[in-house]
């Protein structure tokens, strides 16, 4: 049965919507127009001469080999943050679920991350693991690890997946642990008299259940991956060792506000809005299928 | 940025109103001890008249308040006095249309302006092809070397006769090791301190066209011999610990100042920062360079910034600038502002007076930048100056790194350095046409 409401009058629906299509327009339409239109453009810093260039900017980064490498960065970064992201903190929520003394102190403390700034995050853990004074790099010494993500590229990707990892799972949380609280007990209970195990439980009643939050998450994890990390890099290790650590959205960053590139910082936005984009569409065309609403 | 922007030209528009003083704002990145005497200029010259009032306004860093003056210049609020570093020179220089040159603001408030006042090095620096002075220098800098006498003395070397040359470097560098150091030598701004003032000290070239001086379609010219074999030898200091990577930019001069180091390049105005917080004793000295190479050692190129004059103005305001240029560039102000923060003084009458009041004297070492900088300059040497720069060193940076990690010869790197460096100046010579 359709649950859809009809109205009456056919101006009210638009009407009711404006204010979001009014937000969305101003911070993002508007934004995405003039980066489409800046991407076929050069222009001097100071926006005094510009020039339609076609397709240029798009012909540079195809021809540039490290262009091509940050995408495999980028894809290895965003699978080890969403899927690390969700995992631990499902675990965490689900744990969290059963604690009974304390329950807030422990919830608490999960979402504080949350709170704090992707820049300010980056630099907690740069404290923690710089290869001469951090507490982390120094215990790993000690271990006989030599950390040094100066050099070390995978030790750099290491540090920002943590910290981007560190940072989000606080939101993660807070979805899952709403998710499995809203799970009727009463289900639990009468698997547990049927004689399912914690392990069978979870696997055969929550994580079913909790399909449409983990894919959710997931949608939500990849767009925090791909667009909102360049902080921690910028405040880590600004894309090194080499470009160890480059990701697409890090370059976007850097060749628009540091170096002032405004066309082949464009140019990449709008690359990586494509692929976002196709990537959100893939996921609601393909696993969306396999979530139980 | 737009509401901080509309903040500073609304306070703006309410203090000219109250006090009928035409007020010059000026943007500019620096922190701390270097901060205070930037306020210290603007109220000191406030104090000298009474017709303008200079504001300075701390922007963020350098390429912060860069980004903040290009939104600021298209919005139409762009301050009347920016702070630009050297990187940041060749954009500045090409945007005809936002900046006025400092020599005809000069000239048109009435002042003779005499570009052959400054040193060299520094003036011809931030002058166009045509001689015409298009910054004002403001705080100059160079690379030096410096090292913990501590150490040395720790290891067996004799501190009266530090090292001057590479290959010594390398011998300190393994008596640190031997003697249980563990990082004998570091290197902050590794392009600037290795590639750069590199070349310019061994007077090679760096980049074409005089460095890029000579115009926008400079090309690098890093992966010459001298250079493969001077990133080699660090390679195989790197790979031996006697060269410890610390980091890009400035982040390794904290090593040095926590004693964990022994020998560092960087930049001179890393003075003040030792003389305060150094628990040990220190010397500076002049950059390392190669014996074997003719016209070595030459002189070190400059660093640090100048103060651009922004254009779309009232001529009242440009009036006020002049003065204030003509007021923080004679030589009892210039003098005062070198010893406090250890920039180069940027007229030879500043550094003469300085000299005679017996400072070099009295702190030993001081006058090492000087004396690379104060010397008669070649074509290859005068500075380096190229387009979408703040991209090119962050490349060095890169391909740098994968030198020290070993993943990458001296020689492939270099080339990459090249390849990858030229495709940004033509980029830019195609922006800026």
């Amino acid at each position: 049965m359709e649950k859809r409401v009809q109205f009456r009058a056919p101006l009210l629906p638009w009407l009711l919507i404006a204010p979001q299509v009014l937000v969305i327009s101003v911070f993002f339409f508007w934004p995405a127009a003039q980066a489409l239109l800046q991407s076929f453009q050069i222009e001097d810093a100071f926006g005094i001469s510009t020039q339609w260039v076609g397709m240029e900017n798009f012909n540079r980064l195809w021809n540039d080999a490290s262009y091509l490498t940050s995408f495999k960065t980028t894809a290895i970064f965003s699978l080890l943050v969403a899927v690390l992201g969700i995992g631990l903190s499902l675990i965490l929520a689900i744990f969290a679920d059963r604690v009974i003394k304390g329950a807030m102190f422990y919830k608490t403390m999960l979402i504080v991350p949350y709170a704090v700034a992707p820049a300010v995050a980056g630099v907690l853990w740069i404290f923690m693991f710089s290869p001469s004074l951090g507490v982390v790099s120094y215990g790993l010494g000690k271990l006989g690890i030599d950390w040094n993500h100066l050099l070390n590229g995978s030790h750099a990707m290491t540090l920002i997946v943590m910290a981007a990892v560190w940072k989000q799972i606080s939101y993660n949380f807070l979805f899952f642990l709403a998710g499995l609280q809203s799970i009727p007990k009463s289900l639990i209970e009468a698997a547990a008299i049927d004689g399912a195990k914690a392990w069978r439980r979870f696997w055969t009643i929550q994580f079913p259940l909790l399909s449409p939050t983990t894919f959710f998450l997931l949608v939500i994890n990849m767009i925090y991956a791909f667009f909102d990390t360049f902080a921690i890099v910028d405040a880590t290790t600004h894309g090194g060792p080499g470009q160890a650590t480059s990701i697409l959205v890090y370059k976007v960053y850097y060749d628009g506000f540091k170096a002032m590139d405004l066309g082949g910082s464009a140019a990449q936005s709008v690359v990586l809005m494509t692929i976002v984009i196709a990537l959100t569409v893939v996921q609601f065309q393909f696993i969306e299928k396999k979530v139980n609403y | 940025m737009n509401f901080k922007i509309a903040a500073v030209a609304l306070a703006a528009a309410f203090t000219v109103s109250a006090q009928a003083q035409t007020e010059i704002q000026w943007w500019h990145s620096m922190t701390a001890v270097n901060g205070e005497w930037v306020n210290d200029l603007a109220k000191n010259f406030n104090a000298s008249q009474k017709e303008y009032k200079v504001v300075p306004t701390y922007k963020g860093s350098y390429a912060e308040s860069m980004t903040a003056a290009v939104a600021a210049f298209r919005a139409g609020n762009a301050p009347n006095i920016l702070q630009v570093f050297e990187v940041g020179t060749a954009t500045m220089m090409a945007s005809k249309g936002a900046i006025v040159p400092v020599g005809q603001v000069m000239k048109d408030a009435g002042y003779k302006f005499d570009p052959t006042v400054y040193v060299s090095a520094v003036a011809g620096y931030y002058t166009a092809p045509n001689g015409q002075m298009l910054s004002f220098p403001f705080n100059s800098s160079t690379t030096i070397f410096y090292f913990n006498k501590d150490a040395f003395k720790a290891a067996g070397i004799d501190t009266a006769k530090p090292p001057t040359t590479w290959p010594e470097v390398a011998l300190a560098a393994a008596k640190l090791k031997a003697s249980g150091h563990k990082c004998p030598l570091t290197i902050a701004w590794q392009s600037w301190t290795q590639l750069e003032s590199f070349s310019a000290w061994h007077n090679v070239e760096f980049a074409s066209k005089s460095n890029g001086l000579g115009g926008m379609d400079a090309r690098l010219k890093v992966d010459s011999p001298l250079h493969v074999r001077h990133i080699e030898n660090l390679a195989n200091m790197a790979k031996q610990g006697l060269f410890i990577y610390k980091g890009r930019e400035n982040v390794p001069e904290a090593t040095f100042i926590s004693g964990e180091c022994a020998m560092i390049t960087t930049s001179a105005g890393f003075y003040g920062n030792v003389a305060k917080n150094a628990k040990f004793d220190y010397a500076l000295a002049t950059l390392p360079y190669y014996p074997d190479v003719p016209g070595a050692p030459q002189n070190t190129v400059i660093g640090g910034a100048s103060l651009w004059v922004m254009a779309g103005k009232k001529p009242a305001e440009y009036k006020g600038v002049a003065d204030f240029f003509n007021y923080i560039s004679s030589p009892e102000v210039q003098s005062a502002s070198h010893k406090r923060t250890g920039y180069l003084p940027i007229t030879t009458a500043a550094y003469q007076l300085t000299e005679k009041s017996g400072f070099y004297k009295e702190k030993p070492g001081t006058d090492i930048a000087v004396q690379q900088m104060i010397r008669k300059v070649t074509d290859k040497s005068r500075g380096i100056r190229l387009g979408n720069y703040v991209q090119i060193r962050q490349i060095e940076d890169e391909e740098l790194e994968q030198v020290w990690s070993g993943k990458k010869s001296a020689k492939e790197a270099l080339q990459a350095i090249v390849k990858r460096g030229n495709e940004q100046l033509e980029r830019f010579e195609k922006a800026n046409k």
